[in-house]
């Protein structure tokens, strides 16, 4: 039992870590405000699925094509929506949270839920862990979380890319005093961060089936996992993740299902109040609190 | 040969309000309409409308307060994604009180209004310190942690909620009621964000520090605007409650969070009256819509994305400029 629960915490874990990465990136690294993150991981899903279902393409070629698109989308909404309201963080969070909104509610309009949408599991084959049975997907998810995250590290600090991102998020200013051209960063942070979320969407999808609600689910538990790692830190994302993933397992497990959702806000709210900055971040420590 | 446009105020404008010597009932009535259109058009409005209109029109109002609510609180640079919380905890103070005690809601209401905005006031304390996004994000997380909290201990009727509340004993009661409620928020709370006291609480939005260097103490003017704001909102709750007669987890709704703040973006942020025209505009179009069903919410967030990209001063400053202003296109001088 405990093993097991440990087991499934541990797989939570690289799930929500899978989930985050892309807002991480966008909110976090660089500072721009993406809150229809959650949109993009359901409109990427049903994108794959209809391609799948509804048109039969070749599995790689639909996923190729969802994650492009995604990316497109992303620097689309940052063209013509965010460069107008860039700086304004609260206009940044109403905008896109209202893109989000309008993308989650139209599928709830067409009343796409059930099981029969689904995404197909790689590859259809469990093992058995230390007594537990665990399958290939699970497997597949820490694996590739784990990649993921050291990708993003490596990305973040090694590459002239990567340090732009953080660059504009620290001051944009001394940014372009450095000929970092801003917009075409934020542009690029937007959209890589929409590409990773149709990458999260198709691992994830195939352990349930996709439905509008699951945008706002996974939009608050990449915010959660975001703040209380801190902005701008990759050990706070894995930090974070393992905190948030073994608190929900266990309480699921121990307390019951209905606290399961409560832990999670609950410790969004604590950090918030005593270190809005989360547990790692180091950024606009100034800005937080008066 | 190069134009620009130039704004220049109206001589009408000019002459009454900053001369004083009203001349003509002209002038009057260039003072007056502005003031007088509301006030008459929400006394009027409930004896032309239908049955149904006029419960959409107590939806407007109710809206059109928590929009006014939000609009203060945004002034005093507090800005909110969470209205929900006020609306429940006040719908649920009247409804406990009328529910378990059997209080008349002539009472539960008020008390319910100062109630429900001392606990949100004491809920937000903790985060008082905090700026910008970060108190919007908790403020959006609370109304969820206290739904979610309902649904697992069951407390106060749990999912099923309380039902059988005493209703208001007449509906010329509810609306006379919601409606002068509104016009006092309405005209009160857009003279006290011109007094002294208001100044105060727009140059903690404007500038937090220098507030405090002035020697004031931008705490306890913070908790005093979340009360305002918590007590708006909780009268809307508990008025709320009396009206559909019951009480339950839907009052933490996205709802009641997104339509103020579109209301308040759409109508014009900073005014008070903007907001009201916002909740005026959105909430009889959202019931146009009706057949739509969830496409209502769709619209919203379009709604929302385009007034803050093509138009983010609203439609009142819109209003408000043409009505004082006129413009013309003049060369520009080398």
């Amino acid at each position: 039992m405990l093993i097991g629960t440990t087991l499934y915490a541990l797989i939570n874990a690289a799930i929500l870590a899978l989930m985050a990465i892309g807002f991480n990136l966008t909110f976090g690294i660089s500072g721009v405000a993406n809150f229809a993150y959650g949109a993009f991981y359901v409109l990427s899903a049903y994108g794959i699925w209809g391609m799948l279902n509804l048109l039969h393409f070749h599995y790689l070629i639909a996923v190729i094509i969802a994650v492009f698109a995604n990316v497109i989308l992303g620097a689309l909404i940052y063209r013509f929506v965010l460069l107008r309201v860039r700086g304004q963080a609260l206009s940044e969070v109403i905008a896109t949270f209202g893109i989000g909104l309008a993308i989650l509610e139209l599928f709830s309009y067409f009343g796409w839920v059930g099981f029969e949408y689904n995404l197909p599991v790689f590859l259809d084959r469990s093992f058995i862990i230390a007594g537990t049975y665990v399958d290939f997907q699970r497997i597949a998810i820490v694996g590739f979380s784990a990649i993921l995250i050291f990708g993003l590290w490596w990305f973040a600090h090694h590459t002239a890319t990567g340090l732009a991102f953080r660059g504009i998020a620290q001051d944009e200013r001394t940014a372009l005093t450095f000929g970092i051209d801003s917009d075409w960063i934020a542009t690029l942070s937007v959209s890589f961060g929409a590409g990773l979320a149709a990458v999260a969407a198709l691992f994830i999808i195939p352990l349930g089936s996709i439905s509008p609600g699951e945008g706002y689910d996974v939009l608050i538990r990449a915010l959660a996992v975001c703040i209380i790692g801190g902005l701008g830190s990759t050990g706070g994302v894995i930090a974070a993740s393992f905190i948030v993933g073994f608190a929900e397992r266990f309480t699921d497990t121990y307390i019951g299902s209905h606290w399961t959702m409560i832990v999670s806000l609950a410790a969004i709210l604590l950090v918030l109040t005593v270190k809005p900055s989360g547990l790692f971040g180091k950024q606009k420590e100034l800005e937080e609190r008066i | 040969m190069k134009k620009r446009k130039e704004r220049i105020d109206r001589g009408i404008k000019v002459r009454s309000s900053d001369i004083f010597a009203l001349l003509s009932w002209r002038e009057m009535l260039y003072l007056a309409a502005p003031r007088l259109l509301p006030v008459v058009g929400c006394l009027v409005l409930p004896l032309i409308l239908g049955a149904y209109w006029q419960k959409v029109l107590l939806s407007v109002a109710v809206f059109a307060l928590l929009a006014i609510s939000w609009d203060i609180l945004a002034q005093t640079g507090m800005v909110s994604l969470g209205q929900a919380l006020f609306f429940g905890v006040g719908a649920y103070c009247s409804g406990v009180m009328n529910h378990y005690w059997g209080l008349n809601p002539l009472i539960t209401i008020p008390v319910a209004a100062v109630m429900g905005g001392l606990i949100c006031t004491l809920l937000l304390l903790p985060v008082l310190r905090l700026r910008g996004i970060y108190f919007s994000m908790v403020t959006l997380i609370i109304p969820l942690v206290l739904v979610r909290i309902i649904e697992a201990t069951r407390i106060f009727g749990g999912t099923e909620g309380l039902s059988g509340m005493t209703p208001l004993p007449s509906k010329w009661i509810e609306l006379y009621l919601v409606m002068a409620v509104l016009l006092t928020a309405l005209f009160g709370f857009r003279r006290m964000m011109d007094s002294d006291y208001g100044l105060v609480l727009k140059g903690i939005n404007d500038n937090d520090r220098s507030v405090i260097s002035a020697g004031i103490n931008i705490y306890w003017f913070k908790a005093q605007s979340l009360f305002i704001a918590g007590a708006i909102g909780s009268f809307c709750g508990a008025f709320m409650t009396h009206v559909y007669m019951f009480v339950g987890m839907p009052v933490f709704a996205l709802d009641y969070s997104i339509l103020p703040i579109a209301a308040a973006v759409v109508g014009g942020p900073g005014t008070l009256a903007g907001a009201t025209l916002g909740a005026f505009i959105l909430v009889p179009m959202s019931e146009a819509l009706r057949g739509f069903g969830g496409l209502r919410i769709v619209l919203y967030g379009v709604f929302l994305v385009v007034f803050i990209v093509v138009l983010p001063e609203g439609i009142f400053h819109f209003i408000q400029r043409k009505y004082h202003q006129f413009e013309r296109w003049v060369e520009v001088e080398k």
